[in-house]
């Protein structure tokens, strides 16, 4: 199980990275858990997002699972490339970063690495 | 093999004709055709051939078992097939004359009878197609009882995170916002969040019980007496019906609207496509908003399909209802439950069950210690079930558990079937021990082994094209 150290994390399974913007996507855990992702719906840029609120959803072979952003803000932008080729969020969950997020003033209750791995294993 | 178009050899012909002996009269070249029809030209050996060879292809209860959860594959009894034969009930066109269709009409009625008194409705609409269609029906009998009281305001439809995915599709067609509930540990709606989620914005409930992990909602009365407080409607989605049937009354739990899958719980064929019957019932307050059909008494309301829907598949229905009779129906139902109960017993200690307590009739195994300690997924132990005769059972669903397997046995199988599942479903969890890796990529013996399902997902060929 992959779980970077520089990344937060929610229980939900979203990782963010903090920076002049937020960066948001789906983790080792959660595509591993869903099985191959075989659409994705985004939201477009500009789109105000709530934290704990669902800002999208994928789809993988054995369900369709929202998305619940972690932060609240405005999308500045979103990553088109996996509209066509969702099977990123698989393959490198880490590197398909889903939504970038500006003017943040909100955030769910975020966890760091150690303490997502515990999630996770209580949850496997 | 090779599709009926591919089998099609210029000139064969099926039927030898006598020669036309009037003049031929051309067509107007307005209608005429621009281009070849184009359909396969075969033999009758060549047809036989093609369909018998398609048959085999296929794995249907009379092959064996199959145990696919909250699907109800039970067997259909050949003599319900026999009813809905009879030349009476094939031969009718649905605008015949009221005095020919007396008997269809009393079939009809007949079935909406005892179907009223298993579901404690007083009323019933057989026009739905399927159980999907009758949800979308029974929603808007809920949207339509609302709007008449002027209660527009009320655009919530609640939905327990373990309902069946037709659900929430259901009420976001019917135009409601979906809200979610989560489960109790126990798999039983929480009533907390229950009550968190109801309110003046409510306007119903719609609610499984027995729930999709085959456990009896023992705060059901509780449940449907907060969402009327509310205001609210409750909806029955009869999918586990055939745990209850002749037992405990939906209408008795407090529910307003149901839908009954006859091609399930009362035995006519399905999979596959169907022809389905989504039977809708509802209470009396709520009966002069039910669909009408051209064979039952009054003025045209809205119809949710053409005439009185599948009916030969009420045919069958009423077939078996009169056929297992008063004692039968819910014997039925003690016996399918037994049958899960039983089935879940021989399998525990392997498998585990994600709720170790007395089910209904169905149950949900976890294999998510299992694939941990072995890397064989759900996926890989359902794939390896087809090598043993074996139909898989329901996976990955319901949601709330995970690496779940669904076994729904049905009490038209034998102690025998049942013991013999249970040794095959042991001997897999030995062998993922023993010998994982045959298992990653099960099944062997069938013609296609495991199709890409990504591809499948998002580049679907769903036709065949000549050019």
């Amino acid at each position: 199980m992959n779980i970077p150290n520089e990344l937060k994390y929610t229980k939900s399974h979203e990782w963010l990275k903090e920076g002049d913007v937020v960066e948001v996507g789906i983790t080792d855990f959660a595509q591993d858990a869903l099985g191959d992702i075989v659409f994705i719906n985004l939201p477009e840029a500009g789109d105000e997002v709530v934290a704990g609120e669902r800002f999208g959803d994928v789809e993988s072979v054995k369900a369709v699972s929202d998305l619940l952003s972690p932060v609240s803000g405005i999308i500045c932008e979103v990553n088109e490339e996996l509209l066509d080729a969702p099977e990123l969020l698989n393959s490198d969950p880490y590197g398909a970063w889903i939504i970038r997020v500006e003017q943040v003033n909100d955030y769910e209750a975020l966890l760091d690495a150690a303490d997502y791995e515990a999630h996770c294993a209580e949850e496997a | 093999m090779k599709l009926i178009f591919e089998r099609s050899v210029p000139g064969r012909r099926s039927a030898i004709l006598p020669s036309c002996d009037v003049e031929a009269a051309p067509l107007d070249e307005a209608f005429a055709r621009q281009r070849e029809l184009r359909l396969p030209e075969l033999s009758e050996t060549d047809v036989s051939r093609h369909y018998t060879e398609l048959s085999k292809q296929v794995y249907g209860v009379n092959c064996g078992f199959y145990p696919l959860g909250s699907c109800t594959m039970k067997y259909n009894p050949r003599i319900d097939e026999e009813a809905a034969s009879l030349p009476g009930f094939t031969g009718i066109h649905p605008l015949a004359p009221e005095a020919d269709t007396k008997g269809c009409r009393a079939v009809l009625d007949e079935a909406a009878r005892y179907l009223c008194e298993i579901s404690g409705m007083d009323a019933m609409t057989f026009q739905p197609a399927a159980g999907a269609h009758g949800e979308f029906t029974g929603v808007l009998l809920i949207k339509q009882y609302h709007d008449a009281r002027g209660e527009r305001q009320r655009t919530k439809i609640i939905v327990p995170d373990s309902a069946h995915g037709t659900n929430p599709a259901t009420a976001a067609m019917c135009g409601y916002e979906v809200v979610n509930i989560a489960s109790s540990a126990d798999g039983c709606v929480d009533l907390d969040a229950l009550r968190a989620a109801l309110g003046p914005d409510t306007a119903g409930l719609m609610l499984t019980n027995p729930n999709t992990v085959g456990i009896f909602d023992k705060n059901i009365l509780e449940i449907t007496r907060l969402v009327h407080e509310a205001g609210g409607l409750c909806y029955y989605d009869g999918a586990n019906l055939n745990a209850v049937m002749g037992v405990v009354r939906p209408g008795d739990m407090g529910f307003d609207c149901i839908h009954m899958n006859l091609h399930k719980t009362f035995a006519t064929p399905h999979g596959g496509g169907g022809p389905g019957a989504g039977a809708v019932g509802c209470k009396d307050f709520l009966k002069d908003f039910l669909p009408r059909s051209a064979l039952m008494e009054g003025e045209g309301r809205l119809q949710v399909r053409a005439f009185a829907g599948n009916f030969l598949v009420v045919v069958r229905a009423l077939a078996y209802l009169k056929t297992l009779g008063r004692e039968g129906v819910p014997e039925a139902a003690k016996n399918a439950v037994l049958n899960a109960n039983y089935l879940m017993q021989q399998i525990k200690g392997s498998f585990e069950p994600a709720f170790d307590r007395v089910c209904m009739h169905e149950f949900v195994l976890d294999l998510s210690r299992f694939k941990k300690e072995t890397g064989v997924s759900a996926l890989d132990v359902a794939k390896s079930l087809i090598d043993r005769g074996m139909h898989p059972p329901t996976m990955y669903f319901p949601l709330i558990v995970h690496e779940a397997l669904m076994l729904e046995p049905t009490e038209t199988e034998s102690k025998q079937t049942l013991d013999e599942a249970a040794a095959v479903f042991r001997d897999l969890y030995r062998q993922a021990y023993d010998d994982p890796e045959p298992m990653h990529t099960a099944p062997h013996g069938t013609p296609i082994g495991r199709p890409d399902e990504v591809k499948a997902s998002r580049t679907p060929v769903l036709r065949w094209r000549q050019d």
